[in-house]
């Protein structure tokens, strides 16, 4: 099955990058007010989708390794956190580039950066915990993903509110994508099945590698028990 | 380890049935958990009244940032009012996170977290007695932070200094419960010295995001922003305190 599905994955994210960059550059229109520098919100959306995606998949497999104790949930955590402080750096730079082009800045402190960047520094916390922490930090790692997941409606809203106190949001709101026009929205459409490829076949590909180092690690803690393998 | 254990498994049997029931008996009230998370509390205090060596290395290090940033933002041989919420709450945060390392370095090194989580307490009455602790300790810096502040920045707030002592003493308690969790979490892990900031201070974003917001309402007098503020600090401890609670017995496990 899964010799199956990781090439046939490959294929689709290949072609259909190849596919949304050809349509994006040839076949889209220009938006009316932000011309050429609309175009990189073909990449910079569907990202965050997968961060968010990812980062929920991250919280909800860590609720049920705290339930269940079974590393299978461990697993799913662990390549979940790592692919979203992936899809988390790819946004945060397109958003940058898009940043210095529409507004004249690298970077604002504005409502979604903010939380964003929090959500992205909290995974990149639990990617390091996940590195360096060493054998018996799962449930560490755990109850990170879900204080991390808590806060960030915490984070959302205070800075929304310091933000109605202060000045209007200048990021484009969700609302932007049922206003497009048919070929871009299409374009954006597949663009995020493109990425949800990218996305599952990564995960596949990751969650593979840290069963297999989990399993290895157990058989060779057993061996050293039994006194077959030397220490 | 199992050497040592098996010995007293036959006495281990007759002393925990003398002993649960007893604490059986005082934890089915609510009052016999508080005695429990005053006697948990009051023995991290009592270890740390007799050295003082957090209290003194917190409260000096605090002072030296206050010092630091102060004269950091001079402009014209006076420093920037404007610099005082992020100076204030820098230096409570820095501070408290290594008091909270030490702490429970402290426990690590006499193994004597395990016999805690042995004993018949519950974990909550635990949990609570640490956060109490690590709460006053957060508290006697931030009594050392605030006048330095006050001093340096010359700032005169009169009564509004009450309200500032709120926002501080909730932003303690917002700390001590996400550090004694993430500090109890680490306490078996490798590199826990360096973790412990990079995991801790995004989860306290929006707690230091509020203080600081409260503090500068505060100091520019604006009394509907700063209730606002302190509502919302008071809204993140209790969030906080439930996903603790939540998640305390689970994480925490030898």
């Amino acid at each position: 099955m899964r010799r199956i599905l990781i090439p046939l994955l490959a294929a689709c994210a290949a072609a259909g990058l190849a596919g949304t960059l050809y349509l994006v550059f040839y076949v889209t229109k220009l938006e009316q007010n932000l011309f050429f520098n609309q175009k990189i919100f073909y990449w910079h959306v569907p990202n965050w989708f997968m961060l968010f995606s990812m980062v929920f998949l991250c919280g909800g497999a860590s609720i049920g390794y705290l339930v269940k104790r079974d590393p299978k949930w461990d697993d799913v955590a662990h390549a979940a956190g790592e692919l979203a402080v992936l899809f988390g750096a790819i946004g945060l730079v397109t958003g940058s580039i898009w940043g210095k082009a529409a507004w004249g800045h690298w970077w604002i402190w504005e409502l979604r950066l903010t939380t964003s960047l929090i959500l992205w520094l909290t995974m990149l916390g639990y990617a390091l915990v996940r590195r360096f922490a060493g054998p018996g930090s799962e449930p560490l790692c755990a109850g990170l993903a879900i204080f991390g997941m808590v806060n960030v409606p915490l984070v959302y809203f205070a800075v929304k509110l310091a933000d109605k106190l202060g000045q209007a949001s200048a990021h484009p709101k969700a609302k932007v994508v049922a206003q497009l026009d048919a070929s871009m929205k299409g374009t954006f459409w597949l663009s995020v099945l493109t990425f949800a490829a990218v996305c599952a076949l990564l995960f596949l590909v990751r969650i593979d590698a840290i069963r297999d180092a989990r399993r290895l690690r157990a058989v060779r803690e057993r061996g050293l028990d039994a006194g077959i393998l030397e220490p | 380890m199992p050497g040592r254990a098996l010995p007293t498994a036959p006495a281990a049997d007759a002393v925990p049935a003398s002993c649960s029931a007893a604490v059986g008996r005082r934890t089915t009230a609510p009052v016999g958990t508080l005695r429990l998370v005053a006697a948990v509390a009051g023995k991290d205090l009592k270890v740390e009244l007799r050295s003082r060596e957090i209290l003194y290395t917190m409260a000096l290090f605090a002072a030296v940032i206050v010092v630091v940033f102060s004269f950091s933002f001079v402009k014209d041989q006076k420093a920037l009012v404007a610099a005082v919420p992020g100076v204030a709450w820098a230096a409570v945060v820095f501070a408290g996170t290594i008091g909270l390392g030490r702490a429970f370095e402290r426990e690590r090194e006499g193994d004597t977290m395990r016999a805690l989580l042995l004993s018949p307490a519950p974990r909550l009455a635990i949990f609570a007695g640490k956060t109490v602790a690590i709460a006053l300790l957060v508290v006697a810096v931030e009594a050392v932070v605030l006048p330095l502040c006050l001093l340096f920045f010359n700032v005169d707030l009169g009564a509004a200094v009450l309200d500032l002592v709120l926002v501080l003493v909730l932003g303690a308690i917002g700390f001590a419960i996400v550090g004694t969790v993430f500090a109890a979490m680490l306490l078996r892990i490798q590199s826990r010295d360096v973790l412990l900031p990079v995991v801790l201070y995004p989860i306290l974003v929006p707690m230091i995001m509020s203080g600081t917001k409260a503090t500068a309402a505060i100091l520019a007098a604006n009394d509907a922003d700063a209730w606002f503020w302190i509502k919302f600090l008071a809204a993140y401890d209790c969030v906080f305190t439930i996903v603790a609670l939540w998640t305390f017995e689970a994480l925490v496990i030898e």
